[in-house]
């Protein structure tokens, strides 16, 4: 329970970091290290919450796979650097507006907190990749089907909106 | 075992970073990452119900909200590179054609 608490403690803090880095980096760049820095955290939160198949796709799809895109992206594009926000005048409302909700957001989170705490029940169910897979396969079968057909659109979409014309 | 209440609120924290910096960034690319933080932050918090409720739904739930993340990232990268070849700007200030 303690080393437990105490790789949470870490782990989630250097988490919370990369998320405020990628919010206040000026370059675009950095930004995508700090989301993949944060992207290994979480990973870590789900081999702590006893889901290492997911932990697993996590690395691979969120780290890998997207994350290389967007870094792919932002190079093939030159627009690393970002320039200092110049707000427009009619648009000045809306910062305020927007750290309001966030402060909003934060304040259901200290409602989170005051809630009594949730154990969790003492054995942890088998969430091995042969679990998810059986369960993936009879339960879940139909939104796997469609799921595949949701990748397939998404490639055609992706090869037709960038192909010159 | 953890409280479920740590990851909970660490996910809630990550989310309220995201959504701020999805609401205040003007640039497409950080506003997309922005709203990949949000998503995963939502995938922290089912995995740790689904410990929590002792169910393997959340967990696959989680691999679903994955794919359909992979699919969102493909397709709107390509609107973003479209938009840049014809504009040359990612801010989406500059995006006003279609306004009345």
């Amino acid at each position: 329970m303690q080393a437990e608490f105490i790789v949470f403690l870490a782990v989630a803090l250097v988490a919370i970091g990369a998320a405020i880095g990628m919010a206040l980096s000026r370059h675009a760049l950095y930004a995508a290290m700090f989301l993949v820095l944060n992207f290994a955290c979480v990973a870590v939160m789900y081999l702590l919450l006893n889901a290492p198949f997911l932990a697993v796709a996590q690395v691979t799809v969120y780290t890998g796979a997207i994350m290389v895109l967007f870094v792919f992206v932002i190079m093939l594009l030159g627009a690393e650097k970002l320039p200092a926000q110049e707000t427009r005048p009619e648009m000045r409302w809306q910062r305020p507006l927007a750290i309001g909700l966030g402060a909003f957001l934060l304040l259901q989170v200290g409602l989170a907190l005051a809630l009594p705490g949730m154990r969790a029940a003492p054995e942890p169910i088998d969430a091995s990749p042969l679990a998810i897979g059986m369960k993936l396969f009879t339960t879940y079968l139909f939104p796997f089907e469609v799921a595949s057909v949701l990748l397939l659109a998404a490639m055609v979409g992706a090869v037709t909106l960038t192909r010159k014309d | 075992m953890l409280e479920t209440n740590y990851f909970v609120v660490l996910a809630g924290l990550l989310f309220a970073i995201g959504a701020v910096t999805a609401l205040t960034r003007r640039n497409a690319i950080m506003m997309f990452m922005a709203i990949e933080l949000m998503l995963n932050a939502a995938n922290l918090a089912l995995v740790a119900f689904a410990r929590q409720w002792q169910q393997l739904d959340g967990q696959l739930f989680v691999f679903f909200v994955m794919t359909v993340a992979a699919s969102e990232v493909a397709v709107g990268l390509a609107l973003i590179v479209s938009i840049f070849k014809s504009r040359s700007s990612t801010d989406v200030d500059d995006l006003h054609s279609m306004k009345g």
